[in-house]
């Protein structure tokens, strides 16, 4: 048969469908390869990229003389790649015996068809490496940091400790999170679907940012003195616990913060004694317990320290001189209350001076009496006790304080003499050093710079220019005073000679009283004309005798003896009276 | 009419033998991973490749040189011989990949279905030319669709793709031969509802279609993703030949169906483009042969061919946009396998052996 016409129209049919379709496909590879490309790009991409972060190492902290309190030391993290693993038996095997991890958990993560499954973290140095040598396809181990802290307890509860990631939980490391953390980096390959990198796509590496340097007040030399005293004081006295605050009351800068019992950075998870028959819950509250930093966490009724608070306010308001008279019976009758004084038999005819020597109940009465509730609640107010100190460590209690209306003659009487209320220790310590120190608000803190690793300064912190809460001569007046009170007073057991030294004790009974547990504490200063340091000390439920000024003031002395020559604070020549 | 005993037609040859040689560059860029993996020797797939076009080029030369109304005598009984192979391979066939499609003679592994193609364009074009009368035309129509049934059901049962290849260059050849058109829109509309109703008998065919539909909700949408993710960054230009990444193990056998996303990644919108361009350039050509061959019989392996490049180009390159629903099917000269490009070749040498018998006149 011939081929005819119709036939030959029939072809030019089909190539023109085909070469319709054709156009179309092209149109459609237009769509997916110009329009669609980004899409599809990036998702390749992130197919073929894989991203193994470089830990970033963070940054120090350390003390004022550039001791380091926090370190880093290297550490692996060992992670299994699914596609590479050749012999999973061997893997399993050797990991399970040097990590120490069950041979279930490791089939686990050897198995599972992901990208990259971390086994481990925080292995030492010495482990990691020896897993290197095995050689194992599939098995990777990535140098790590982790926090490593030099003086183990020292100052355990301001500094606080990092998890396992490397972020700060408590303490300043949290506090300070931001500057000392760093940017980790990263390394971006190109793999092959199996995982295997290529060699020749060039590597992208983002290179980590280390952490900043944070230089804080603490002095590692007083820090240790002031533990070591506090240890002893705690064992003699078997107390639940004791505190030492030493700062500068001019700056606020904290010299060293103690809070014994410690606890060990280097092993923060491990609670002192047996967890045995334990809850879960109870744990985690032990822990919390034993993380606590009293000094700013808990609040407590301060008792006759803050009797210099009410003496600046009564001299401040001018309620009262210091060659005012009073008289003590041994007691003092507000409403129909009848408010004892501690010595029972009363002090007599007594000076407003001689009543803050004496820490007399009755005559703070008076003077509180004087100031009437609303000027009470002004200067607590003005001396910047119904706010926080705003000291940089997280979790900082509020002071608990009668509500204004709510405060009558009794509730005066006994604020006045430093109860029924709560206040934190560095609240105490914060406010006095702003009373004393010429009458400027300070706040305390910690950290002082931020430093690189070779000492660049890249910061200052600033706390700010604070207030006058009281006026220079009112500020001179309390100096004097409590000056009096350790040459004469009640806190002559913290008389050094060739010293000035100032200061005030206290005892106060805790809640519930029917408990009869009571915390003493003492707090002094030096030089008395113009204080270059402060220290509070606070023995939480001694056992015996009680008394502040009996067991708190030797321990401010005996630290107050070492340090001061150390802090280039000169003995006087002591003004022998026998002239001989 | 005058027949001109001439030249084979030179663009067609030029465009074979550049679609050959730029098929084994390519199969090299895109198998070398996978043959490294697997068998530890990057050349191990274009070594073959390279061996079969050799092979199919010196059958193209010495088929070329023949005269095709040849295989007017031999094409019943090739016919026959097909449907015994893919038989046979049914009874005695390897498996690769799952399916049942080789057959061994020694070190040689040989796939019937690519044979049956070529067989079946012969057999149809002879038995076309040759109808004396015309009679009832839509029982004749029946008629011939129902001569290369048996290939369609014994390829179909395990290679469906390929039989709806062969059923559909039948189709082409006719619809060439058949002087009406309403009938075949008739077939077309029967054709898409038997579709549906085939679809909707089995829940796996019409997952097939959900897959389509939406790729990347399913695990077995991987292929089609991982080709849409080669297509897509291969942007305009491409990323250079050799410079795929998604051929090293994403795209699965990259070097077989989804060769062409390679290619788009590598050579971009334009290189992906113009490939699409020579195809269209090389049905054209069949085209222009089939027009001005000198008879029926010539005129319709033409087409057959056509249509049988035509079919696999356009299905493959939908299949792997994701145009259609994913099923298997090569991409001519270029995807591996060497039965295909064997017999690939010697259909070109075929029609090579129609271009030289061309009538004179200008149709076109």
């Amino acid at each position: 048969m011939n081929i005819k016409t119709f036939h030959r129209k029939k072809i030019v049919v089909v190539f023109a469908v085909c070469a319709l379709a054709m156009t179309g496909l092209i149109g459609r590879l237009g769509y997916l390869m110009l329009e669609k490309s980004e899409y599809y790009s990036q998702k390749a991409q992130s197919l073929h990229e894989r991203e193994r972060d470089i830990k970033a190492a963070r940054g120090k902290i350390l003390d004022c003389n550039g001791k380091v309190l926090a370190d880093n030391r290297t550490v692996c993290t060992i992670s299994v790649i699914h596609s590479q693993i050749e012999e999973p038996e061997r893997v399993i095997e050797v990991l399970a015996a040097e990590l120490g991890i069950s041979e279930e958990k490791i089939r686990k993560s050897v198995e599972k068809n992901s990208s990259i499954e971390r086994i481990k973290t925080n292995v030492d140095k010495e482990t990691g490496d020896r897993i290197r040598e095995y050689d194992l396809a599939g098995v990777k181990v990535d140098e790590d940091y982790k926090r490593y802290y030099p003086y183990g307890s020292l100052a355990s509860k301001v500094l606080g400790f990092t998890g396992s990631d490397n972020q700060g939980i408590v303490g300043l490391e949290v506090q300070y999170e931001e500057i000392l953390k760093g940017t980790d980096g990263q390394i971006l390959t190109m793999t092959d679907a199996r995982g295997v990198e290529l060699p020749d796509e060039g590597e992208g590496r983002k290179e980590p940012i280390p952490g900043k340097n944070l230089v804080l007040s603490i002095d590692v030399n007083l820090q240790e003195y002031a533990e070591q005293a506090a240890y002893r004081a705690l064992e003699q006295k078997q107390a639940d616990s004791v505190s030492v605050i030493l700062m500068r009351p001019k700056t606020g800068e904290i010299l060293a913060m103690v809070n014994v019992p410690e606890f060990d950075l280097n092993d923060p998870f491990t609670i002192s004694g047996s967890t045995d028959g334990m809850m879960e819950q109870e744990i985690l509250d032990a822990r919390n317990q034993m993380w606590r930093n009293g000094c700013i966490n808990d609040t407590y009724e301060p008792g006759s320290t803050f009797k210099i608070i009410t003496a600046s306010a009564a001299l401040e308001e001018g309620v009262v001189t210091t060659a005012d008279t009073f008289q003590c019976p041994g007691f003092k009758i507000v409403d129909d209350r009848r408010i004892r004084c501690h010595k029972t038999t009363g002090h007599g005819t007594e000076t407003f001076v001689q009543g803050v020597m004496n820490s007399c109940n009755p005559v703070f009465i008076e003077v509180g009496l004087r100031l009437g509730v609303d000027n009470f609640y002004k200067y607590f107010e003005q001396f910047g006790l119904l706010e926080k100190t705003g000291i940089d460590l997280p979790g900082e209690a509020a002071t608990i304080m009668h509500k204004k209306e709510n405060m009558g003659q009794v509730e005066l009487a006994t604020v006045s003499f430093g109860q029924s209320f709560q206040i934190t220790p560095i609240q105490l310590a914060a406010t006095v050093s702003s009373l004393i120190n010429g009458g400027h608000r300070v706040t305390p803190h910690f950290g002082v710079e931020i430093r690189e690793d070779d000492g660049t300064l890249l910061g200052t912190f600033s706390y700010g220019e604070g207030r006058q809460i009281v006026s220079a001569e009112v500020s001179e007046t309390m100096r004097m005073i409590l000056e009096k009170v350790v040459s004469e007073g009640g806190g002559k057991k913290a008389y050094i000679e060739g010293y000035h030294i100032g200061g005030k004790t206290a005892t106060s009974e805790t809640l519930p009283r029917s408990a009869n547990q009571y915390i003493s504490s003492f707090l002094g200063f030096a030089p008395a004309e113009d204080p270059q340091v402060l220290g509070l000390c606070i023995i939480n439920h001694p056992q015996g005798v009680y008394y502040g000024g009996t067991i708190c003031a030797p321990v401010m002395r005996d630290i107050f003896e070492n340090i001061l020559p150390y802090l280039g604070i000169e003995e006087e020549e002591t003004q022998n009276d026998s002239g001989l | 009419m005058s027949r001109t005993s001439g030249r084979p037609d030179p663009v067609l040859m030029i465009l074979v033998l550049f679609l050959t040689a730029f098929g084994l560059v390519t199969l090299y860029s895109t198998g070398s991973y996978n043959g490294e993996v697997r068998f530890g020797d990057a050349f191990y797939y274009v070594k073959k490749q390279f061996f079969a076009a050799a092979l199919g080029l010196l059958a193209m030369y010495l088929i070329g040189r023949m005269d095709y109304h040849i295989f007017e005598k031999y094409a019943a009984a090739g016919y026959v011989l097909s449907l015994v192979l893919s038989g046979l391979v049914l009874l005695v066939g390897d498996s690769y990949n799952g399916s049942k499609r080789w057959l061994s003679i020694g070190p040689l592994s040989f796939q019937p279905s690519e044979f049956a193609k070529l067989a079946v364009i012969l057999f149809l074009a002879r038995m076309v030319s040759r109808q004396k009368k015309k009679r009832n035309s839509f029982f004749n129509l029946i008629l011939v669709v129902g001569m290369v049934l048996p290939i369609v059901a014994l390829v179909g049962t395990n290679n469906l793709s390929t039989a709806v290849i062969i059923l559909g260059i039948a189709v082409i050849v006719v619809f060439v031969s058949d002087r009406r058109y309403m009938q075949f829109v008739w077939m077309g509309a029967a054709g898409v509802g038997f579709l549906a109703v085939f679809l909707g008998m089995e829940s796996y065919r019409l997952e097939r279609l959900a897959i389509w539909k939406n790729p990347e909700a399913y695990e077995k949408g991987y292929q089609t993703i991982q080709g849409l993710y080669a297509i897509g960054s291969g942007g305009l230009f491409g990323k250079g030949l050799g410079e795929s990444i998604q051929k090293l193990g994403f795209v699965p056998e990259a070097q077989n169906d989804m060769i062409f996303s390679i290619i788009c990644e590598e050579l971009g919108y334009v290189g992906a483009s113009l490939l699409v361009l020579i195809f269209l350039i090389l049905i054209w050509r069949f085209m222009v042969i089939a027009v001005h061959a000198a008879d029926l019989f010539g005129a319709l392996i033409a087409a057959g061919a056509m249509g049988h490049i035509a079919i696999q180009v356009i299905l493959n390159i939908a299949v792997v946009t994701n145009t259609i629903p994913n099923t298997g099917i090569t991409l001519p000269f270029i995807s591996y396998g060497g039965t295909s490009v064997l017999f690939l070749l010697s259909e070109m040498g075929i029609v090579l052996s129609v271009s030289r018998c061309q009538t004179g006149k200008k149709y076109i």
